[in-house]
C-alpha cells in the first residue's frame, strides 16, 4: 500500500488552471501598484482569514470620471492579479460604470472560475473599490457583488 | 530518538485503521493528509463506536429507568473514565465534557473568572496562544475591566520565561499556556511554568488541543489546575471535548450553563446544583461522541502515546531536513528537542494559499492562513504562513510528496 503512494505525475488539472500565464505574469509584474497622493478616493480594507490586504485609490474629474488609479497591498497570486487586472480597467470609466461591476466582470478579466474559498481572494479588490466609492454598507460580503 | 521501551509504529497497519485515507482526492490522485493540527482522521473503531450507539444503545443519559437509558447513561460515564484515565486525572469527577477545547476554556473564563475575578485582576497569556485562549479573556477584560499580559515569544519560537518570571511578579491571579503551540509546534514547559505560577498564587489553564493528541500528559503530575482539550484532535469524533478541572475548584464553581441535568431540585424560587461534573453539563449531552471520544482513547492506548509521539518526532526531524533545501523556505519555531509534529513556514515569492493550491493538485492537504493565532504571526510579521502537520497515520513519502511540491509551486511561479 504505501508502496503505491506516490501520486500519479499529471499535466496541469483543474487546480492548475488557477494558475494560467496571465495570473502569474499579473502577479510577479503587476502594472497598476504604487499609490496616489493627493487622491480623491482612498480605501483598504483585508481578508484576515487570508492575510491579503489591498488599498486602491483613485483619482476622478469632475465628470466622474476615474483619470488615475493604483493599488497596494499584498496577497495571493489570485487577488493580485485580480486588483492589477481590475484597477487597470477602471482607468477612464465613470464611477456609474463602476458600480455595474460584479463578481462575473472579474472573474471574466481573470478568465477562470475560481472556487468558493479562492473566491474571496479574487473579490477583495471589487470590494475594497466599491466600499471606497459607495461605503461599505453597499457590499456586505461577496455574495452582494454578484 | 527512541527509547528502549517506545514500540515502533506499524504505520501501514495503522493507515488501514482510517478509511479515508485510503479515498483519492480526484481520479489518481490520492490524499496526503498533512492537516491533523486542524483535525485529525477518525479510525474505523470510532466510526464504529459512534454507529453502535445509535444503532444498539440510543437514549437519553442520567434519566429515564428503561434498559437503553441504562446502557447509554452506563456507555457515556464508562467513556468519561477512560478519558480521565488517559490524562492522568485523579477521578471522573474531575472530567467535564464540553464542546470542544475552545468552549472548556469559555467554561473557565466564565464560571471560575466571573465568580473569582474583579476590575484590575490581572489574567497572564502568551502571545502564541490560539484565539480560543485570548478571546475568552478579552470579553471577560471588556466586560468586568480585567488586565491581560502576555509572556513573550523568543526569536527561536519559545517563551521567553525569565520574563515570565517579572511578568509573574505582577501578582496574576490565572495564567493560560497552550502546551504546544499550534503554529510554531513548541512544547512548552508546564510543568516548570506551573510550579512558578503556583509559587506565585496564580491558577494555571493549560489549552492541550495540540498535546493530548500527540504525546504523554498527565495532568495530575503537572499538577495544573485546568487543562482544557479537543476530541476530534485525536482520533475522535467532533462536537466532544474536555475540561479537567481539579476537583476543590470545581466544587467552589458556580455552574456555567443553565438547564436540565445540571441540577439536583428547581423551584420557582431557585435551584440547587447537581454533582461535579454534571453541574458544569447543561442540557442532553452530545452521547455519541463522548462515546466516541472513548474509542478513540482507547485506540491511542493499544497504539501507544509514546509510540504516537517518537513517530512524530522522527517524521518532524525528517521534514525540517527535507524542507531546510528548498530554496526559500523559512520554517518558524524551534528545535526539534521540544517540537511537536507541526511545521508552519513561508516561501520567498509565494503566498501561502498559492502553495496550498498546488499542493493540493497533487493531494498534499496542508493548512495556509493565520490557524486561529493572529497575534504570533504578527509577532514574525508575516500575515500568514502554510503549516503542515503530522499524526500517527503519516510517513516519510508524504513528506517527500509535500517537498516535491514545494518544487513544483516555485516551478509554476518561475521563482
Amino acid at each position: 500500500m504505501l508502496a503505491q503512494i506516490r501520486n500519479n505525475p499529471k499535466g496541469r488539472s483543474e487546480n492548475m488552471d488557477l494558475y494560467r500565464e496571465q495570473i502569474i505574469d499579473r502577479y510577479k509584474n503587476p502594472r497598476m501598484q504604487g499609490s496616489l497622493d493627493p487622491h480623491d478616493y482612498s480605501y483598504e480594507d483585508d481578508n484576515p482569514l487570508c492575510g491579503d490586504r489591498i488599498r486602491i485609490d483613485l483619482r476622478v474629474d469632475e465628470d466622474g470620471r476615474v483619470t488615475e488609479a493604483a493599488y497596494s497591498g499584498e496577497g495571493c497570486a489570485i487577488s493580485i492579479a485580480s486588483a492589477d487586472l481590475l484597477v487597470e480597467s477602471i482607468v477612464g470609466k465613470k464611477l456609474d460604470e463602476i458600480r455595474e461591476l460584479g463578481k462575473q466582470d472579474v472573474l471574466e478579466m481573470l478568465g477562470i472560475d475560481v472556487g468558493p474559498i479562492r473566491l474571496k481572494c479574487a473579490l477583495l479588490s471589487l470590494k475594497v473599490l466599491k466600499a471606497g466609492i459607495y461605503g461599505l454598507d453597499t457590499i456586505e460580503d461577496e455574495r452582494t457583488l454578484e | 530518538m527512541l527509547g528502549p521501551h517506545v514500540k515502533v509504529l506499524d504505520v501501514e497497519e495503522i493507515r488501514e485503521q482510517f478509511p479515508v485515507l485510503s479515498r483519492e482526492v480526484r481520479p489518481g490522485t490520492r490524499l496526503v493528509y498533512l492537516d491533523s493540527a486542524a483535525t485529525s482522521q477518525k479510525p474505523k473503531s470510532v466510526i464504529q463506536a459512534a454507529v453502535s450507539f445509535y444503532e444498539q444503545k440510543n437514549s437519553n443519559i442520567h434519566r429515564g429507568i428503561h434498559r437503553l437509558a441504562e446502557e447509554a447513561t452506563q456507555a457515556h460515564e464508562d467513556a468519561r473514565q477512560r478519558i480521565a484515565d488517559f490524562i492522568g486525572a485523579k477521578s471522573a469527577r474531575e472530567l467535564i465534557f464540553t464542546r470542544n477545547a475552545t468552549e472548556s476554556i469559555n467554561l473557565v473564563a466564565n464560571a471560575w473568572g466571573r465568580a473569582n475575578l474583579k476590575s484590575g485582576d490581572l489574567v497572564l497569556l502568551t502571545e502564541m496562544e490560539h484565539h480560543s485562549n485570548i478571546v475568552p479573556w478579552q470579553i471577560l477584560a471588556q466586560e468586568i475591566g480585567l488586565q491581560l499580559e502576555f509572556v513573550p515569544v523568543t526569536d527561536e519560537g519559545r517563551l521567553d520565561l525569565e520574563a515570565y518570571k517579572s511578568l509573574l511578579d505582577q501578582g496574576p491571579r490565572l495564567v493560560g499556556i497552550v502546551h504546544v503551540s499550534n503554529m510554531l509546534g513548541t512544547i512548552n514547559p508546564v510543568a516548570q511554568m506551573t510550579t512558578m505560577a503556583h509559587e506565585a498564587d496564580a491558577l494555571v489553564l493549560i489549552d492541550g488541543a495540540q498535546s493530548v493528541p500527540h504525546m504523554p500528559v498527565n495532568v495530575s503530575e503537572l499538577g495544573v489546575d485546568f487543562y482544557a482539550f479537543s476530541g476530534h484532535k485525536m482520533c475522535g469524533p467532533t462536537g466532544i471535548g474536555v475540561l479537567y478541572g481539579r476537583e476543590a475548584l470545581l466544587e467552589e464553581m458556580p455552574p456555567f450553563l443553565g438547564g436540565g441535568d445540571m441540577i439536583k431540585r428547581v423551584r420557582l424560587d431557585g435551584f440547587t446544583t447537581a454533582e461535579i461534573p454534571w453541574k458544569f453539563e447543561a442540557g442532553t449531552p452530545a452521547i455519541a461522541q463522548a462515546i466516541g471520544l472513548g474509542a478513540a482513547v482507547d485506540f491511542l492506548n493499544e497504539v501507544g502515546i509514546d509510540a504516537v509521539h517518537a513517530h512524530e518526532q522522527r517524521i518532524t526531524g525528517y521534514a525540517l531536513d527535507r524542507l531546510s533545501e528548498v530554496p526559500g523556505v523559512t520554517v518558524y519555531g524551534p528545535e526539534l528537542a521540544v517540537r511537536a509534529g507541526v511545521l508552519s513556514f513561508t516561501m520567498a515569492g509565494l503566498h501561502p494559499h498559492d502553495v496550498a493550491q498546488i499542493l493540493d493538485d497533487d493531494g498534499v492537504a496542508v493548512r495556509a492562513g493565520h490557524h486561529c493565532t493572529m497575534p504570533i504571526h504578527e509577532r514574525f510579521d508575516i500575515p500568514a504562513s502554510v503549516r503542515a502537520s503530522f499524526y500517527l497515520y503519516n510517513t516519510i513519502d508524504e513528506v517527500d510528496l509535500l517537498v516535491e511540491g514545494l518544487h513544483k509551486a516555485i516551478q509554476v511561479f518561475d521563482i
